[in-house]
């Protein structure tokens, strides 16, 4: 279901929009419409929808308008043209009165320099939101203490803002926004400030803090490991457009145009692949009362020295290698249920390569792809592992 | 004939520009006078109670009273320096003027931050208004201080009114001054962030604002109180008694050893009054 809905998007700054929307709809670019009226523009039709629980990330370069973009999406920025829907509420047509209760209680924001409130302590930062809404002194420190407590801050609620590191000062962030339990996290370039080690941290602990939480996340970066990172979808922006909306992977496999491919270009692919995308399909498995024969002989069919055993429902029950199902044939065992190792490897669809690669040295059968309820969705070869790699790599040349 | 080519500007009508002033002041007085007058009857009588309850306290506890103060306030030198620097004023026989001087300043200094902080706030709230303000306080603060005293003079006649009213008029200027540019100070994002939260205009003010700007408004109080003790010294010469009056008078005698003394006395009182609103600027800072 859609939380967020954007309909053509656009934001001009200058004094006459339609000057510049006429040139637009020609056809001309940003820089030529700057050049002939002197009007900026920030955002040109952007469309998109972001769904529930969904981390949405709009990446792009300086000037690329995704600031704008989430600006314009609580109305920090007021929009020239366009539609925001933003849960039931028409945020784009809200007067100030509406705004004010829809930015209280909605959304709450995360900010590049963390904009933490200097003359307040660590606590009272994170009680801000609550202070804002009017709720009781009791109620805004209990909450804003349990939001601290949840991005690691325990015990650091009497400090001030300035004697605490940078990624401290954004859990402090983030604090304020979660203190007010909005729906929607905007996060702009919320971790760009920090040192590569640092951000890498916060990156993991904000998806395992959106397990927690749940909430729907627009997330902007500059920075495209992030973004394939975090997103489950991710827009890139150039010059104020949306030259491509995918998930992660497809950005990765099927560039839409030559900017996102010389994007992609330097991505390492191993840290953003997952298991799901280079698995093959099973096409071949056993079944536990198979007899060990029938078993040899799919194993010949196919050209493959062990094959996956799965019960009815699909879900996996181990391998059973050629050696032992000839043994047991010769042994007249009626069926290869004493033959099936059940301590194999397996992942999940989500694991990256990068992962994989890591116990696939001392690994003697492929990996099993299981979903959480045990269902063999597919296998991994070691040998099609590298083949992913390089049949993607190739792919854009 | 050849000289109006040589020197054609003398040839021009002399605009009447003080004619003009002196009409326009004429036309307010006869208009505004019942205004003037409640004005000037309220400050009187602010001024006689303020005088009266310091004049109450023997001289030697009020100058205890001060020193703790600024201990409170600052440090354990300037309480020092104060409790010697009062001593000396009340040696010299000069405590009763300024007493008087202190009393004009912390009136006319409480009405310009009255006046000031709105004013100052307004002008970031409203582009057009500071660009109207402005330029303004750029002509209030380049006249010559003693050009204020003459309408001072006209409105609320010779005396400590008029010299109170010119002084707020030139020490008004660095308090809307520096409110406005503490609260533009305050970072975009801060204020992004407070507005993000859904937060009211009064609560950006209040809340982060205000808070933030602290330490720059304190200067532009620290400097109004400078200029309001250099200004009430001027303003002697249209009445205003107190230190000012001593050392005008010194001049007019040539005496040249109590007008040391008074001008001393003035000294100590702005180190003082520096001091203590130095340091809690200060404060604020940290």
């Amino acid at each position: 279901m859609a939380k967020i809905m954007v309909e053509n998007l656009s934001k001009i700054f200058g004094n006459n929009p339609d000057k510049a929307f006429a040139l637009l709809e020609e056809g001309y670019t940003k820089d030529e419409v700057m050049e002939k009226t002197g009007q900026a523009v920030g955002v040109y039709n952007a469309s998109f929808t972001v769904d529930k629980g969904e981390i949405f990330v709009i990446m792009g370069l300086s000037g690329s308008g995704k600031s704008t973009v989430i600006r314009c999406l609580n109305r920090l920025i007021d929009p020239t043209r366009g539609k925001i829907v933003i849960g039931d509420q028409e945020v784009s047509a809200m007067d100030a009165d509406e705004l004010r209760e829809f930015r209280r209680h909605k959304q709450s924001m995360v900010f590049q320099r963390f904009a933490l409130f200097p003359h307040r302590t660590v606590v009272e930062n994170a009680a801000f939101g609550l202070e804002i809404q009017g709720s009781s002194k009791e109620e805004r420190e209990k909450k804003a203490q349990d939001a601290l407590e949840l991005v690691g801050l325990k015990g650091w609620g009497s400090r001030y803002p300035d004697q605490l590191s940078g990624g401290m000062q954004q859990r402090v962030g983030l604090a304020r926004c979660l203190a007010v339990d909005p729906e929607i996290l905007f996060m702009d370039e919320a971790f760009s400030a920090l040192d590569p080690l640092i951000r890498r941290e916060m990156q993991d602990e904000l998806l395992a803090l959106q397990e927690k939480v749940g909430k729907t996340i627009v997330f902007i970066t500059h920075d495209l490991d992030e973004a394939l990172k975090l997103g489950d979808r991710v827009a890139i922006m150039k010059d104020g457009v949306i030259v491509q909306l995918d998930t992660p992977e497809n950005i990765l496999t099927r560039p839409a145009n030559d900017y996102v491919a010389k994007f992609v270009e330097d991505v390492d692919l191993s840290k953003v692949l997952t298991a799901e995308g280079v698995m093959q399909s099973p096409r071949v498995v056993a079944y536990p009362k198979d007899g060990p024969r029938v078993a040899l002989r799919k194993m010949k069919e196919a050209g493959i020295s062990g094959i996956f055993v799965i019960n009815r429902q699909g879900q996996l029950m181990g391998y059973v290698n050629a050696v032992d199902a000839k043994n047991a044939a010769e042994k007249e065992e009626p069926d290869i249920s004493n033959i099936i190792e059940k301590d194999i490897p397996t992942v999940i669809p989500d694991t990256t390569i990068n992962e994989l690669f890591e116990t696939a040295a001392n690994a003697s059968t492929p990996y099993a792809v299981i979903d959480e309820d045990k269902i063999l969705k597919g296998i991994i070869v070691r040998g099609s592992l590298l083949a992913g790699l390089v049949k993607e790599a190739s792919k854009d040349e | 004939m050849s000289d109006i080519f040589m020197n054609p500007i003398e040839y021009l009508p002399r605009l009447p520009l003080g004619e003009w002033v002196d009409s326009f002041i004429d036309w307010l007085l006869f208009h505004i006078g019942t205004v003037t007058r409640f004005i000037s009857n309220f400050l009187e009588g602010i001024m006689g109670g303020i005088t009266d309850a310091l004049m109450w306290f023997p001289p030697f506890i009020l100058i205890l009273l001060i020193s703790l103060i600024a201990w409170r306030f600052s440090n354990r030198g300037v309480a020092i320096f104060t409790f010697l620097g009062l001593t000396l004023i009340y040696n010299m026989q000069l405590w009763l003027p300024a007493l008087s001087t202190i009393t004009m300043i912390l009136i006319a200094v409480t009405i310009s931050i009255c006046i000031g902080l709105p004013v100052g706030i307004i002008s970031t709230r409203s582009p057009i208004f500071h660009r109207i303000v402005w330029p303004i306080l750029d002509f209030m603060q380049t006249m010559p201080a003693f050009v204020y005293l003459i309408p001072a003079v006209f409105f609320f006649r010779l005396g400590v009114v008029s010299a109170m009213i010119a002084t707020v008029v030139f020490s008004t200027p660095p308090v809307i001054r520096l409110t406005g540019l503490g609260i533009r100070q305050v970072s975009e994002e801060v204020v992004e962030a407070s507005q993000a939260f859904g937060s009211t205009d009064w609560q950006l003010l209040t809340k982060v604002q205000l808070p933030l700007a602290m330490p720059t408004i304190m200067a532009g109080v620290n400097q109004c109180i400078m200029l309001a003790l250099s200004m009430v010294v001027i303003a002697a010469m249209i009445g205003a008694g107190g230190l000012g009056g001593h050392v005008y008078g010194a001049i007019q005698r040539l005496n040249i050893g109590l007008g040391f003394e008074s001008g001393l006395a003035v000294v100590i009182l702005a180190i003082i009054l520096d001091r203590i609103t130095q340091s809690s600027k200060e404060r604020e800072e940290e």
